[in-house]
């Protein structure tokens, strides 16, 4: 009789310790808080985007699974897309990330209406990819104000600027900038203003504490900043049509993916798009985060 | 004294942005009013009556219905899903969180076109596409991970010691949660509300791939007006982009009134 109990009471007490010792490592009764986000990103997003890859490899026809990819490829009007899209996409989030710098850093500590200006600055994020497009046609159209101005200061005839790339890079920038500033200056202002006053107390000149203090830390930002612009950039799918010339000059990714899967309904291919769409980004990303490396520890390298 | 040319240049460039800014804007919001424009500097006459008529032939009532019905359903949904898994993630370390992490990452940093497509697929399959679930669905994608990643450092600032004190003075869970951690985590969650509300308000892919005729928010059916434009008159396509910008820059107003932009990133103070 008295083993039966020491038994029970050594399996209780291993059952607790096994739940000790995962309670060390953090699981316990919290993570089930987990479950319902959990679930939904792997119902909602993992599993479409594997759903999307498999689909890839059976093309409409049959045949040999990579199809959807040679045909991509060795069809010039798509494989276009790709170098359509990255002339587009990469100088766009180069300029918002080059020019919301200058721009950050006169905003920086305080002055009379700077949350005003912050708020104009970031107006354009509600205008919308539509009212850009519509606003672009009229504004810079051959009739527009734009080129109003421009004949009334001699110019010969109008500037061409939409139905064409420049149309679809000045919506990119009027979208995409405010995004940028917002990212550049609070990562600006999260750099120590103390550090710069050593600098300063040391007899370092203006542009030394710009070249060897302020922009070595705020680099790394900037990397950031410019991946998640290129991001938006790279998606660019209404301007491309509304103000640009969809099916030559401006003929994007998203338009080839869009037109294959839902007006031919040749999921498959337009699944293999988005696929390779993913896979160009991803390079994209990881290239500029390598070199947000090799860049921050040179940097510290140079200072120390 | 250097810098000068520098600053001057920087000033300059920024007013010739914002002028053509305003010139753009000022182009749609004088077209809806314009009686007829054409080759002028100002239109030739002024009038209310484009709204009016956008209103009725757009069906601008049952759209703004729909835009918002979606909105609040994926606001509720979002942070219901996110800001307990927001609590998990911050309060503790368990094998396998930065797989997760990367996981809720990932739909945000993803250009909405790359898995809108298959996600679209996925819900056609379902029968789920063309209706409003579906509409709702998609567009969870990207806000339920924004929730976690707004409210992860958010939730990471409370005190723990707060609610190991609440639980020593014999609170439950349930009571810590409802009276102890909803009231501090108020503010964090409005705040995330509002940004999800104006990233669903303004999410034209998601909702462009999946929306059927009844689904559609204001952004899809401005894009539809737009793009089938010359049967109506432009003005009329211009009134009704004037309204989906005036209700997103009320939603931004409001925004900016409880949340600070620059501090999403990095939570560092700012003294201004």
């Amino acid at each position: 009789m008295t083993a039966l109990p020491s038994l029970r009471d050594q399996r209780s007490l291993e059952r607790a310790s096994l739940k000790h010792r995962l309670a060390e490592k953090g699981v316990d009764r919290v993570l089930w808080l987990l479950v319902p986000g959990a679930v939904f990103v792997v119902l909602l997003f993992v599993y479409p985007f594997l759903y999307g890859l498999q689909l890839s490899f059976q093309p409409k026809g049959g045949g040999n699974p990579f199809q959807n990819y040679i045909t991509f490829f060795s069809d010039e009007y798509s494989a276009e897309t790709v170098w359509i899209t990255l002339r587009l996409g990469l100088p766009a989030a180069l300029f918002n990330v080059l020019a919301s710098i200058p721009i950050a850093f006169r905003m920086r500590g305080r002055f009379r209406g700077k949350r005003a200006l912050t708020t104009l600055l970031v107006v354009p994020i509600t205008l919308g990819t539509v009212l850009t497009a519509e606003g672009l046609l009229a504004f810079f159209g051959p009739t527009g104000w734009f080129n109003r101005i421009w004949i009334a200061l001699g110019a010969d005839e109008p500037a061409k600027l939409t139905h064409n790339y420049w149309g679809v890079l000045f919506s990119l920038v009027i979208t995409g900038f405010p995004f940028a500033f917002l990212l550049t200056l609070s990562y600006l202002s999260g750099i120590d203003p103390t550090l710069e006053q050593a600098a300063a107390t040391l007899g370092a000149s203006k542009r030394q504490r710009f070249r060897t203090i302020t922009m070595p830390l705020l680099a790394p930002g900037l990397a950031v900043t410019f991946c998640l612009s290129f991001v938006l950039a790279f998606s660019v799918f209404p301007s491309a049509v509304m103000v640009g010339n969809p099916a030559g000059e401006t003929h994007v990714m998203s338009i080839a993916a869009y037109e294959t899967a839902l007006r031919d309904n040749d999921f498959a291919m337009g699944s293999a798009i988005a696929m390779l769409m993913a896979l160009v980004m991803l390079i994209v990303i990881g290239v500029v985060l390598i070199w947000r490396t090799t860049l921050y520890r040179g940097a510290t390298g140079g200072k120390g | 004294m250097k810098a000068r040319p520098i600053v001057w240049l920087t000033w300059g460039a920024l007013i010739f942005f914002m002028l053509n800014l305003v010139g753009i804007v000022g182009a749609v919001v004088t077209n809806s009013f314009a009686e007829s424009w054409f080759g002028t500097w100002l239109p030739n006459g002024y009038t209310g009556k484009w709204y009016g008529e956008a209103w009725r032939d757009y069906r601008l009532l049952d759209v703004l219905a729909v835009t918002f019905q979606v909105a609040i359903a994926v606001v509720v949904i979002s942070v219901l899903i996110g800001v307990p898994t927001a609590y998990a993630l911050a309060r503790r370390n368990f094998p396998g969180k930065k797989l997760l992490n990367v996981l809720f990452l990932l739909p945000i940093l993803m250009p909405p076109m790359t898995y809108g497509i298959p996600l679209a697929t996925v819900l056609y399959k379902f029968h789920l596409a063309g209706s409003m679930a579906g509409v709702i669905a998609a567009n969870l994608v990207p806000a339920v991970p924004f929730v976690v990643l707004t409210m992860t450092p958010f939730i990471e600032q409370i005190d723990t010691k707060i609610e190991s004190a609440a639980r020593m003075c014999g609170a439950n869970t349930v009571a810590i949660f409802t009276r102890v951690l909803a009231p501090l985590l108020v503010p964090g969650i409005l705040a995330a509300s509002i940004l999800v509300l104006v990233r669903t308000v303004g999410m034209f892919e998601l909702t462009f791939l999946t929306a059927g005729p009844t689904s559609q928010t204001l952004v899809v059916s401005l894009y539809e007006a737009m793009s089938s434009a010359g049967i109506r008159p432009q003005q009329m396509v211009d009134s009704m982009a004037v309204i989906y910008t005036g209700s997103m820059l009320l939603l931004l107003v409001i925004a900016l009134r409880f949340v600070n932009p620059t501090q999403l990133v990095t939570r560092l103070k700012d003294p201004a």
